[in-house]
């Protein structure tokens, strides 16, 4: 046998070391739990609470009675603020969909001309749309309204998808140019070659190639427009109000229906936490791109 | 010209072999002559990105430096008793909020970096508040720190048989609470962020260190710390400039309260325009920052510019 205290494993103290370690990393992991969940906690307490009307959470851990009601009554359209909820979900998915599908449009074509065309100066087109993040959003929203209002589309969705291209366009001209450097541009020479037209290249090369990319930036469109509280609760019309500003009356009025406006906030949240869930693995290797990039 | 010949010009550029001599000016290479028809192409592709960012982005820009710009709109503000509290809310805000979340995120991509099923499933509870919708969440911390009636009162209760105090009811608790709200919410990003840059660090150099005799913390120190470095300092000022025009977390946390003690910078301007209609006034306090913001964007793109070259 040898000596076991030649070996370092087994050295006096390495066991309590160890079981140190242990519990200090299961103590993190118990802190990082609760900090992650205790807000996702409290709105899931607030909506499985029975009665509506008077403030009835009172400090309780747990309700002693969890019912669906309030869930209910957001589905059915019954709570107060909520009587139009579908309309308003409605709204913040068009919203939603046309930044999506905008930004996409304009990121492609525009990085396409940048990094497939050659456009003359190309470099400094990005460098100026970057500029639009040098500027915090929140800073421009008096200016916005009064500009929308100039240009008639104050009140409308229009309003706030415009808002939310042009904040959302510049962060993908840069993924889309990152990326696109990963395509071999030989591709497209051999394309001309062949007597294809830049808008043949665009369509037949560019776009099925830069699959993955565009989807990322779509993504993120999406998201950047469906968690946006400023835009549209300032430039919407109560008309075309979308579910995100109905819910910043949660804050002001204390007589509000608890159960529901919190089923409604769950409601509201659950889609795009379900869309990262599922695109997790991809989103985690674009995030190591992202990196590489910075 | 052949196909052929101009597929070779192509890989090759055009050699003096391909060239017959006889030709005086020789005809420009395929890559010049599309690039000229491009141009035109190039522009129309771009045209219709021109005009939004004009329309929606420099305008308005404008607009808001022609609002901001009468001097004695900086005298009325600066005479507003709520105006420098709110400038020390801002610098606190960005300050503490930005500082303390990056280096707990720093911290934090230590522990996740290692690799284990457990650490992959927290990791991904981790990322929840991330996905979380913003008003949402601060909706939900504001509940929660209500007073006797929010969970976190009630935990302080039960776990150790205090009372805790109505946080919204003093300006340092206040402000605490939104600086917690914004650092719950976007600490998970950065951490990633970290995390995605720690995994690309080559395992040998710790065991190179370690063989050396280096400990835990002076391989942190040693070796991820300069490796970190300017992603790092990158990643601040990205940050600073997020928390310094976010308006979400302290509008819906704290709500500027007490009596207008915990504004920020945003909020204020916000409610001048909004609330007691002076939107010039508005414009100003938020402009009011550009000193502060003007350096920070200037460092961060000669940042940004100089790790482009680099790749």
């Amino acid at each position: 046998m040898s000596a076991p205290a030649q070996n370092p494993v087994l050295r006096p103290g390495f066991r309590w070391r160890r079981a140190l370690r242990r519990t200090g990393s299961l103590a993190l992991g118990a802190g990082l739990l609760s900090w992650s969940l205790l807000p996702v906690y409290n709105m899931l307490l607030i909506a499985l609470d029975p009665e509506e009307g008077e403030i009835e959470f009172d400090g309780n851990l747990w309700t002693s009675q969890p019912s669906l009601d309030g869930f209910g009554a957001v589905l059915t359209q019954q709570a107060r603020y909520l009587e139009e909820f579908w309309k308003q979900f409605g709204s913040s998915l068009y919203i939603g969909l046309a930044t999506m599908v905008l930004t996409v449009l304009l990121g492609s074509t525009a990085s396409f001309a940048i990094s497939r065309l050659r456009l003359r100066r190309g470099s400094l087109l990005t460098n100026a749309a970057l500029l639009t993040y040098a500027v915090p959003a929140s800073f421009l929203i008096v200016p916005y309204y009064r500009v929308m209002n100039s240009y008639g589309l104050l009140g409308g969705h229009w309003a706030v998808i415009a808002a939310q291209v042009t904040f959302a366009v510049p962060f993908s001209l840069l993924i889309l140019q990152l990326y696109g450097q990963l395509i071999p541009t030989e591709l497209d020479d051999a394309a001309r070659v062949d007597g294809a037209s830049a808008l043949q290249v665009y369509f037949l090369i560019y776009l099925p190639l830069m699959a993955p990319a565009l989807a990322l930036v779509a993504i993120f469109a999406l998201m950047l427009s469906w968690n946006d509280y400023l835009y549209p609760a300032v430039l919407l019309s109560v008309r075309n109000m979308t579910i995100a500003v109905t819910q910043g009356q949660l804050f002001s009025d204390t007589d509000a229906a608890w159960n529901a406006m919190m089923a409604a906030a769950v409601i509201y949240v659950l889609p795009p936490v379900l869309l990262i869930f599922a695109l997790r693995r991809y989103v985690a290797a674009n995030f190591a791109r992202r990196e590489v990039a910075a | 010209m052949p196909v052929k010949t101009i597929a070779a010009n192509l890989v090759n550029g055009p050699t003096d072999a391909v060239l017959p001599t006889g030709l005086s000016p020789p005809t420009p290479p395929l890559r010049r002559r599309l690039n000229r028809a491009d141009q035109s192409w190039a522009l129309a592709f771009v045209a219709p990105y021109i005009a939004v960012f004009a329309a929606f982005f420099l305008y308005p820009l404008g607009y808001a430096l022609w609002m901001a710009g009468r001097p004695s709109l900086f005298e009325e503000l600066y005479s507003d008793p709520r105006y420098l509290p709110t400038v020390v809310n801002t610098l606190l805000f960005v300050g503490l909020g930005v500082n303390l979340k990056m280096f707990a995120a720093l911290l934090l991509s230590g522990y996740f970096v290692v690799s284990s099923r457990w650490r992959r499933v927290l990791l991904g509870v981790f990322f929840v508040p991330w996905a979380l919708a913003a008003a949402q969440a601060c909706v939900s911390f504001h509940w929660m720190l209500i007073g006797p009636e929010g969970l976190v009162n009630g935990l302080l209760r039960v776990l150790f048989g205090i009372e805790g105090p109505i946080w919204f009811n003093h300006r340092w608790l206040g402000l605490g609470a939104d600086i917690l709200a914004y650092s719950w919410k976007w600490l998970p990003f950065w951490t990633v962020v970290f995390l995605a840059a720690r995994m690309t660090i080559p395992r040998e150099l710790y065991d190179m260190a370690e063989l050396d005799g280096a400990g835990g913390l002076r391989r942190f120190v040693h070796v991820t710390v300069p490796l970190l470095a300017n992603l790092y300092l990158v990643c601040t000022l990205l940050s600073a400039l997020w928390a310094l025009g976010d308006f979400v977390t302290v509008y819906l946390v704290s709500g500027g309260g007490p009596a207008g003690a915990t504004e920020v910078l945003a909020t204020l301007g916000f409610k001048y325009a909004f609330e007691v209609m002076q939107p010039e006034l508005g414009v100003a306090a938020a402009m009011s920052a550009l000193p502060l913001l003007i350096p920070v964007a200037f460092v961060l793109m000669r940042r940004l510019a100089a790790a482009e070259v680099a790749l």
